[in-house]
């Protein structure tokens, strides 16, 4: 019998795949069109900085890996060591996020200033959205795992949350080339 | 052998459980069938609303410069029409069905996310009740049911009408989203042995394939609203020109979801009528692979002509002529069904229950309306009728006309087994008759007012030659649509207490829903017969002369 759980995720995974291109499809369209002189990527963003914390959240990704690796009830420790390990990456990814928007603010690039602003803001605010809801998911796999669920770590509900934390990851992937690195 | 029992069984008017009692236990319940009818019945009376809404416009329009609706009444009724009809009515009876359905057509005994289900459909019904309390809020939303900017944006849409609609439909669509992942997963999971995806009823099949559309064309429209609330509520600038921003772009958008969403509302339709029609013919289904193919070719072709909705937008002779021809194109698979369909019934020895009278007239008026909207692909034809009364007639010729009168087929069909009582014939073909006339006197005549230059969404028009006697014969066509939705519900209202009981299998039908007792119980079957074949208890019933052995 398939796991319907790791496919339902999968379709979920599909649908809002289509749903962050036609956010980064506006994004680019707007950046083709825009009037060189006012905010944008290239005279606001600081894409080493945001490197770090592209680096954190890419990292929670191997760290949920090893959290599912394993098959016994020795590693039910490091299961939930590894599982802490990505929601702190996460969070300070997060954390990262909020130091960006603070920052760019303060230097009133706003939703409202211009199509970069209100482009930018969108696309990455919907991203941390659907981190923040990882987030809640692998909170509440912890919570469980340290109450002495999940005996086995393959287990679906795991590898079903696994599976939409890395959409989360290459949806920023894709982001921090097209928005930060301007690859496009 | 397996032991179905071929007696009639009193059943009760709807499924006994084990579960809560009452109010509650539907409120509460997890059961796919108590779903399923929830959102039939959702369907009803939203269909009710909707309808009484079309009513108003029709009184308005019935003679020239009429004041019975102010204009800004007139447009906050026809956008909340379109809304509600879309969203409310079709593709929650189209989903409703396939929710109590296909779980029983592939021999399982729920959908693979029961709760999820059940989520789905409060999520249905706390978008309608936000999309309704704009009424009371200010004002519902008036820019027409697909809001192109900038008339949906703070400058000129003055209410918040725009913000409830726009809410009210992410809530709808996250819930059909989650609808179309539950039906995959279910159809991909949980078939029984011996049900291959070559053997799958076309129901099933046009339900798997149409909840493909809906996971890739609901985010679309998730994307638009998004967008549009940020430009109303954080003043962005997705769509405002003055800013930089793009009206087009939310045309482009929006009917990226748009296309695809109205083949969303006829794939099921179609499901229908290829279970209907054979059962009726008593013969399978003429060319199973080719209507299973085509199904999958619209489906692909749907997301490639959504800018035939822009012809009028100044995109360029090369998109223009792109879209056309793919538009053009998209008509073949469409019409191989119809074939299909006809020939089905060649030869056969038909039998004209009211399903079957209903579903006779899907394929004219459905043909009707898939003929005047291949008219649109040529492109000089669009540029004279489009947002004219042409447009309308086409829309319901295809919805009403079409997906309507394939889901009044389906409800006949089905409701034996949904209720365990069966339909009256007499008062269903009042029902049919007064439909079929009322329908074609409403819409038939709208083809020539949309000829002759009366645009839609006009809250009333000058007194030129025919207009007024046009208008007036429409009108009287909507009040006969309105008297035969009542025989309707009195046709239901009776059966469900005193129609005759209607056993297992009243239709002699072949697929696996019929194989269990009408209600079925809780947990769908006792027994799931063999699948060797597309018709299980065809093969049951003549073991000297199955399917899988010819």
């Amino acid at each position: 019998m398939k796991d319907t759980n790791k496919l339902a995720m999968a379709l979920f995974i599909v649908s809002e795949a289509f749903f962050f291109i036609l956010l980064i499809l506006a994004f680019l369209y707007f950046q083709a069109a825009a009037v060189a002189d006012d905010a944008n990527s290239a005279n606001t963003l600081e894409p080493k900085k945001t490197a770090i914390y592209t680096a954190l959240l890419l990292s929670s990704s191997i760290s949920i890996w090893l959290a599912g690796r394993g098959n016994n009830d020795e590693s039910r420790k490091k299961f939930c060591v590894w599982l802490m390990v990505t929601m702190l990456l996460g969070a300070a990814f997060l954390f990262g996020q909020a130091r960006e928007y603070a920052r760019l603010l303060s230097h009133n690039v706003t939703i409202s200033r211009n199509l970069f602003g209100t482009t930018f803001f969108t696309l990455t605010g919907f991203h941390g959205l659907h981190v923040f809801a990882g987030l809640t998911m692998l909170a509440i796999i912890f919570g469980l795992a340290l109450a002495g669920d999940f005996p086995n770590r393959q287990s679906t509900a795991v590898e079903t949350v696994s599976l939409y934390w890395h959409f989360v990851d290459a949806v920023w992937i894709v982001i921090f080339a097209t928005v930060y690195l301007r690859i496009l | 052998m397996s032991d179905i029992s071929v007696s009639v069984e009193t059943a009760e008017p709807f499924p006994a459980s084990d579960e809560q009692a009452g109010l509650l236990g539907w409120v509460a319940s997890v059961d796919h069938k108590k779903i399923g009818i929830l959102y039939l019945l959702n369907a009803l009376v939203f269909f009710g609303v909707g309808g009484i809404e079309a009513l108003l416009m029709r009184v308005q329009l019935a003679w020239p410069h009429s004041a019975f609706l102010s204009p800004g009444a007139y447009n906050q009724i026809f956008t909340m029409h379109g809304t509600t009809m879309i969203f409310l009515v079709v593709v929650p009876m189209l989903l409703g069905l396939a929710t109590y359905l296909v779980p029983l057509m592939i021999g399982a005994s729920d959908m693979a996310f029961p709760r999820l289900n059940a989520l789905s459909f409060w999520l249905l019904i706390f978008g309608a009740l936000l999309l309704y309390f704009s009424f009371v809020a200010g004002g519902a939303p008036d820019a027409g049911w697909f809001s192109y900017a900038p008339l949906s944006e703070k400058p000129y849409a003055t209410s918040s009408g725009l913000d409830y609609w726009a809410l009210g439909l992410l809530a709808i669509g996250a819930g059909t989203v989650a609808s179309g992942i539950n039906l995959i997963v279910t159809i991909l999971a949980l078939r029984a042995p011996g049900l291959t995806i070559r053997r799958l009823p076309l129901f099933v099949w046009m339900v798997l394939v149409n909840s493909f559309l809906i996971i890739l064309a609901l985010p679309a429209l998730n994307a638009s609203l998004v967008m549009l609330l940020v430009d109303r509520e954080l003043n962005g600038h997705f769509f405002t020109a003055s800013a930089g921003g793009s009206p087009i772009l939310w045309q482009h958008y929006f009917w990226s979801f748009g296309h695809p969403e109205v083949y969303i509302m006829v794939l099921p339709a179609f499901g229908i009528i290829s279970e209907v029609i054979p059962v009726f013919s008593r013969k399978p289904i003429f060319g199973y692979a080719f209507v299973a193919t085509s199904t999958v070719a619209i489906a692909l072709l749907s997301f490639g002509v959504w800018a035939h909705h822009m012809f009028t937008v100044g995109l360029g002779h090369t998109w223009d002529i792109a879209f056309g021809a793919a538009s053009m194109l998209i008509a073949v698979p469409t019409g191989v069904k119809i074939f299909n369909w006809i020939a089905t019934m060649w030869g056969g020895a038909i039998r004209f229950s009211v399903a079957m009278m209903f579903a006779s007239a899907f394929l004219v008026l459905f043909t009707i309306g898939g003929l005047s909207g291949v008219t649109f692909a040529i492109v000089p034809i669009d540029w004279q009728v489009t947002d004219t009364y042409y447009v309308v007639a086409h829309m319901h010729y295809v919805l009403f006309g079409g997906t309507a009168f394939a889901t009044f087929a389906g409800v006949y069909y089905w409701f034996p087994k949904l209720s365990g009582r069966m339909l009256s014939e007499t008062w269903g073909q009042a029902h049919f008759w007064l439909t079929f006339i009322g329908f074609n006197l409403t819409f038939l005549v709208q083809h020539v007012l949309g000829i002759v230059g009366m645009p839609r969404r006009v809250f009333t028009y000058p007194d030129l030659p025919g207009w007024g006697v046009m208008n007036m014969i429409s009108t009287l066509g909507a009040f006969i649509l309105a008297a035969s939705v009542l025989v309707f519900l009195w046709n239901v209202w009776r059966s469900l207490k005193s129609g005759e009981i209607a056993g297992d299998n009243p239709w002699n039908a072949w697929t696996l829903e019929w194989a269990t007792t009408s209600p079925p119980p809780v947990y769908n079957f006792t027994q799931v017969p063999p699948v060797r074949s597309r018709r299980p208890l065809w093969d049951l019933a003549h073991p000297d002369k199955p399917d899988w052995a010819a």
